[in-house]
């Protein structure tokens, strides 16, 4: 969105995404109905996987649901398209104080909502108030919130924000409790959108429910009103579609198709049918497998930059023997995670040497990954006494994520390391929301491959997550000597306020943990990508998969 | 058939799964004949001996077994090695084609498509015959207490097993499989083995009750020969014309029940050890670019399937007294 | 039916609840801790024991309320998220059955008619093959042949996006003819056209064999020979003789047949991504969503009695015989 004020970023990421279009010689005559029109009309139809949970993007949870309202919806700062790198969106500067606890927005003067509601100061306070004041459902329901903030107004003092006040019409002021890496970057979360006040306040906003075993939502999450370049037409739940409308009063440039489509298509074989059927415009996460096929049929497969991690897990508490520092090397020697990568990872993917991407800050790039050498391996187990090391070692079904396109099959290359260098495997499986993740949570598996998408850039975001909460964690850290210390280094770091100081500190911290500590190991990072058919162009990958469609055009030239 | 099944109303004919119950029941009538034994496989022998449907499934079916029986020696290749796997890019060449060696080419293992086909065959077969074997035992313990001892006990396992049977088969494996908390290839065969389970139940009690006023039956009672030794001596044995007949067809019902089961990933998670309906399971994501790795599997599984449908098919119309007349 | 029901809702109940993982693991995904765990839980019910949480179910559900949709249609009423599928899966249903009577009867009857020529053989052939066949990969042949390769039909879904359609009934093709939109009418059929074939083979199958079976046991009762020796003429007798006794069994079949399109459309409708019952069920299978799950295994248990009551009807219309007694 930061796009729109930066006509230069505009042009270069068209054309950038353009050239990558004509690469793929386009062979398909568009003029056959859906995808028709001319170049700033017509209709853009996205494959969606599944259908949204609903609308207001404060309760959802799942990347379908926020795919939808990202058109409809903008925050106080943005994401430039492209990156993970944070821009300004609906603020266009902020400044903190001293002490990194009060945070001054200067807001856009040119935004009005879809309701012709006028953005300001006030309709920050009053969002920033709502997302705060929940019911004892919305707290559990709103879930992103609870994740960044960590409590709501009924548990004040414990909450990150503190508190925003109008300092002026355009001028808002947010406080919080102390400064952490990930503020103001989690306020480009799709969660912490602006919405018109008077629509949440009409639409009953935070009037949620625990009924039974679901939450049944207020009017106002059939209808949200938000800023973006979209405005919401409607769900037709029976044939599986939602349809968005062009805001022709969008305060940027306006979206280049007039409407946008998104179609519940399940099954990833079928979407691609649909792909090749021209039925559809586009879709996400292809199989890699059908990368090379779907662009010699004249569709451009959009490659992100991997904002992921696949690690294989460990867990001390299941299985003693992997308290010993020398037989987690081992286990880590063992891996031929080039080979991993080369056969079963698609183009773009790396071999990963610590627990987060490069793109994040506080990566550490002098850290060596551990080589592949069976023998050195042996080795280790053997001096460590664990030469019949049994290992119960599980993996999901139904399930494919962006870091891992199919568990099975890079289970089954690390199990085969793994057995290679005199290990016993007790294979182990559940499907993904059918007890696999509660197993990994109640530490059922001493070994488990699993992995994280971040939501923003922040190191927190990464290793925070994974060892920053010594109780709970799927490592059971609490179990090693170090592991309070870890836990406790990492906090620290995060409450660095200068941005330099912060980035040393969790390079430090990251060579540590892959020297010293080695709580899991970290496997990879792949690239997840997008494709769409023929004669679509604007597409700008986002490496948090967080596309706006609002610059793509839909047309034959 | 209804003369024989003294306890069920004979005209209202349509309490769930009547339809099947009917089924098994003319199959049971099949085991009292005026000469029973020898004679009535001799002359079904003699009828099926020409019948060309009944050659072909045998045909596939005793190919079907030998190749199970003696594939891990003949298969060109280790089934759990990946001879082919640096040859595998998952975007160039995700699943490598057939050289020199290699038949049929890979898998996206790099592992000998051809030898795991082969190989499949066995783990497909021990599926099939296990979850058959285990319902035929669960079904023989039911029917012949249902059948020996009659009166309410009899009632009530008849009115279980009527239960069961009304529930369409795969959803019933489909939910038994998925109560497992762990799967494995056993998980599998249990579930398959407890929806043929009611199956034979009611062949065996229908079969017992068919022969409890028959002549031999009669002659043994008036001779003071124990119940049991009734039981298990005169009823059973003559039975096991009509049970060898279900046993056939249930046979092809698993092989079908366990591609579904694993397709839906209810099967085998380790996947080294080939099983047709897993490698059809796991093919799925190769469904556009390398079709072939889901149809060879499936091929077999319907080729199978059918050969012992066929088979079972015209045994089943060989015994029937009806098509003898 | 009522004590069936409420029975049944105890059994699905506890059963989906001892399963592994549940709704909030499909919630929270990676995020998920003991802590959140267990906060969402509580916020949801799911923590206190299960006659509590079966008693509240009940409660509620004896004032029409089951619960609300945790994934498949979030916020909703679950019984509001069954009707609004139902629509659907009768179209589609009823169109597979349709076909299945259109094409099983007919070739039932001239097989049997014809009985042991090629015809006759190949045509059971056909049935048997049909059987074999898991009609999830018989859904996937049609599909990839004629609408990815041929691209003849559509390939997934009811109804083009950018059609102009109004709903009335919910079944789109019947919506079209009401509103006098052909074109949305035409566009839905399409659609239809290849779940509701593969979903046909099964019933077809079935009909097919069961026509056959008892129109040769017709032929051979002594009033069509009666009739014959008579010298009316054969229309009469197929018609009034042959074709009315043979329909009994047949029309029974039928309706047991609906038990299994169930089953079967849990499979097509994944395969065509069709937004049906059997599409709401394996994705509220997949995500836990226990309030939907309740409600369509419920709803699927009274539809399919009501069937059976539909048959009884239909069974005392054809043969006056029952209603005598």
């Amino acid at each position: 969105m930061s796009l729109r004020r930066n006509p230069a970023t505009l042009t270069a990421a068209v054309l950038a995404a353009a050239t990558l279009a004509s690469c793929a010689d386009s062979q398909r005559d568009d003029g056959d109905g859906d995808g028709g029109g001319g170049s700033d009309d017509g209709t853009f139809i996205f494959g969606a996987a599944g259908a949204p949970e609903m609308f207001d993007p404060f309760y959802a949870t799942d990347g379908e649901t926020f795919r939808v309202t990202r058109q409809m919806f903008e925050g106080l700062v943005g994401i430039k398209p492209g990156t993970a790198e944070v821009v300004p969106e609906l603020a266009t500067e902020w400044t903190p104080n001293d002490d990194g606890t009060e945070w001054t927005f200067t807001l856009r003067d040119d935004v009005t909502f879809h309701d012709g509601e006028a953005f300001n100061a006030e309709a920050v306070c009053y969002n920033f108030d709502r997302m705060f004041d929940q019911n004892e459902a919305g707290q559990t329901a709103g879930e992103y919130w609870g994740y960044v903030m960590g409590a709501f107004s009924n548990d004040a003092e414990n909450s990150l924000y503190q508190g925003c006040e109008a300092a002026g019409e355009f001028e808002a002021v947010i406080s919080i409790s102390g400064p952490t890496s990930g503020f103001p970057t989690m306020l480009s979360l799709e969660s912490l959108s602006m919405q018109s006040p008077k629509a949440l306040e009409e639409g009953d906003a935070n009037g949620i429910a625990a009924e039974g075993e679901g939450f049944s939502f207020p009017a106002y999450a059939d209808a949200p009103v938000g800023t973006g370049p979209f405005t919401f037409g409607e769900y037709d739940e029976a044939n599986g579609t939602i349809t968005l409308a062009r805001n022709d009063d969008y305060w940027g440039d306006a979206a280049q198709t007039s409407e946008l489509v998104f179609r519940v298509i399940p099954d990833e074989s079928t979407r691609r049918q649909e792909l090749e059927a021209g039925s559809i415009n586009g879709y996400d996460l292809p199989n890699p497998v059908d990368w090379a096929g779907l662009e010699s049929d004249g569709n451009s497969v959009e490659v992100r930059d991997p904002f992921n991690i696949l690690y294989l897990g460990l867990n001390p508490e299941a299985n003693p023997a992997l308290k010993d520092l020398n037989v987690r090397k081992a286990l880590y020697h063992a891996l031929n995670r080039d080979q991993l990568v080369s056969t079963q990872l698609p183009e773009g993917a790396a071999v990963a040497t610590q627990f987060m991407p490069d793109t994040v800050s506080g990566y550490n790039t002098t850290i060596e990954p551990y080589a592949y050498d069976p023998d050195e391996a042996k080795r280790l187990l053997a001096e460590a006494g664990a030469e019949d090391l049994e290992l119960t070692f599980a993996y999901p079904t139904e399930v494919s994520r962006p870091y891992m396109p199919d568990p099975e099959k890079i289970y089954e290359a690390l199990r085969t390391d793994l057995e290679a260098v005199g290990i016993t495997v007790n294979v182990k499986t559940a499907s993904w929301n059918g007890g696999y993740l509660d197993n990994v949570t109640a530490g059922k598996y001493d070994a488990y491959i699993l992995g994280w998408t971040g939501d923003y850039d922040s190191p927190f975001n990464f290793i925070g997550t994974f060892f920053g909460n010594l109780k709970e964690n799927d490592f059971g850290t609490e179990a090693y000597p170090w592991g309070k210390t870890l836990a406790d280094d990492l906090r620290a770091a995060d409450a660095v306020v200068d941005d330099a100081e912060r980035g040393a500190a969790f390079e430090t911290l990251n060579q540590q943990i892959m020297d010293e500590y080695l709580p899991g190991l970290p496997i990879s990072h792949s690239p997840p990508a997008l494709v769409v058919g023929p004669g679509v162009d604007g597409v700008v990958p986002s490496p948090l998969t967080a596309e706006e469609f609002d610059t793509v055009t839909v047309g034959g030239e | 058939m209804d003369k024989i099944d003294q306890t069920d109303e004979p005209t209202r004919r349509t309490s769930y799964g009547q339809r099947r119950k009917d089924r098994i029941d003319a199959l049971a009538a099949a085991s009292i004949d005026e000469e029973p034994g020898i004679s009535l496989i001799r002359s079904a022998w003699k009828r099926l001996r020409r019948n060309p449907i009944f050659l072909v499934g045998l045909a596939i079916t005793v190919a079907f077994v030998v190749l199970a029986a003696i594939a891990p020696w003949i298969a060109p290749w280790d089934v759990t090695a990946s001879p082919l796997l640096d040859k595998v890019r998952p975007q160039t060449n995700p699943v490598p084609g057939p050289e020199p060696g290699h038949l049929l080419g890979g898998d996206d293992r790099g592992r000998d498509l051809f030898s795991r086909l082969l190989v499949g065959s066995r783990q497909t077969l021990v599926v099939g015959v296990f979850a058959t074997l285990f319902g035929l035992l669960g079904g023989l313990t039911l029917g012949t207490i249902a059948g020996a001892l009659g009166g309410w006990v009899d009632s009530l396992v008849m009115r279980i097993v009527d239960v069961l049977l009304s529930v369409p088969s795969l959803l019933l494996a489909f939910t038994v499989a998925s109560l497992a908390r762990e799967p494995s290839q056993w998980t599998l065969i249990i579930a398959i083995a407890i929806v043929q389970v009611p199956i034979f139940a009611r062949l065996l009690r229908g079969a017992m009750l068919a022969q409890r006023s028959s002549d031999h039956v009669l002659a043994a009672r008036s001779l003071g020969v124990r119940p049991w030794a009734i039981v298990f001596r005169h009823m059973l044995p003559n039975a096991m014309g009509p049970v060898i007949v279900q046993a056939t067809l249930s046979l092809a019902v698993a092989i079908i029940d366990a591609a579904a089961l694993s397709f839906l990933g209810l099967g085998n998670p380790d996947q080294r050890q080939p099983e047709w309906g897993q490698m059809l399971g796991l093919a799925q994501r190769y469904i556009s670019e390398a079709p072939h790795l889901a149809f060879y599997p499936a091929g077999c599984i319907i080729v199978v399937a059918l050969g012992f449908t066929l088979m079972g098919e015209s045994l089943r119309e060989a015994l029937d007294p009806k098509s003898r007349r | 039916m009522c004590v069936v029901v409420v029975v049944l809702s105890m059994l699905v109940f506890g059963w989906l609840r001892s399963l592994p993982g549940g709704p909030v693991s499909a919630m929270l995904g990676e995020r998920q801790t003991p802590e959140r765990r267990a906060a969402l839980e509580a916020a949801l019910g799911l923590d206190q024991p299960l006659p509590v949480q079966y008693a509240k179910f009940m409660e509620r559900a004896v004032h029409g309320n089951f619960g609300v949709s945790t994934k498949v249609l979030p916020g909703e009423d679950a019984l509001d998220v069954f009707l609004s599928r139902l629509p659907a899966t009768i179209e589609l249903s009823f169109l597979a059955m349709l076909l299945a009577i259109a094409l099983g009867i007919p070739l039932g009857y001239i097989a049997a008619r014809r009985q042991g020529s090629y015809v006759d053989t190949g045509a059971v052939i056909f049935s048997l093959v049909g059987v074999a066949v898991p009609v999830f990969f018989t859904a996937f042949l049609l599909k990839y042949s004629f609408a990815v390769e041929w691209n003849l039909l559509p390939v997934s879904g009811r109804q083009s996006t950018g059609v102009d359609a109004t709903r009335v009934t919910g079944m789109f093709v019947l919506d079209g003819i009401l509103t006098r939109e052909w074109d949305a009418s035409w566009d839905a059929l399409k659609h239809l056209i290849l779940p509701s074939v593969a979903l046909a083979t099964i019933p077809f199958a079935v009909i097919f064999r069961i026509t056959r079976a008892s129109v040769l046991d017709v032929l051979d009762e002594d009033y069509v020979r009666t009739a014959e020796a008579k010298g009316l003429t054969s229309r009469v007798i197929r018609g009034r003789h042959v074709l009315r006794n043979a329909m009994l069994p047949v029309t029974t079949t039928i309706g047991l047949q609906v038990g299994g399109l169930l089953a079967g459309a849990v499979l097509t409708e994944s395969v065509f991504s069709f937004r049906g019952v059997g599409d709401a069920l394996a994705t509220a299978f997949r995500e836990k969503d226990y309030p939907v799950l309740q409600v369509l295994i419920l709803a699927a248990a009274v539809i399919y009695v009501l069937v059976n009551l539909l048959v009884d009807i239909a069974y005392a219309v054809i043969d006056p015989r029952i209603r005598t007694r």
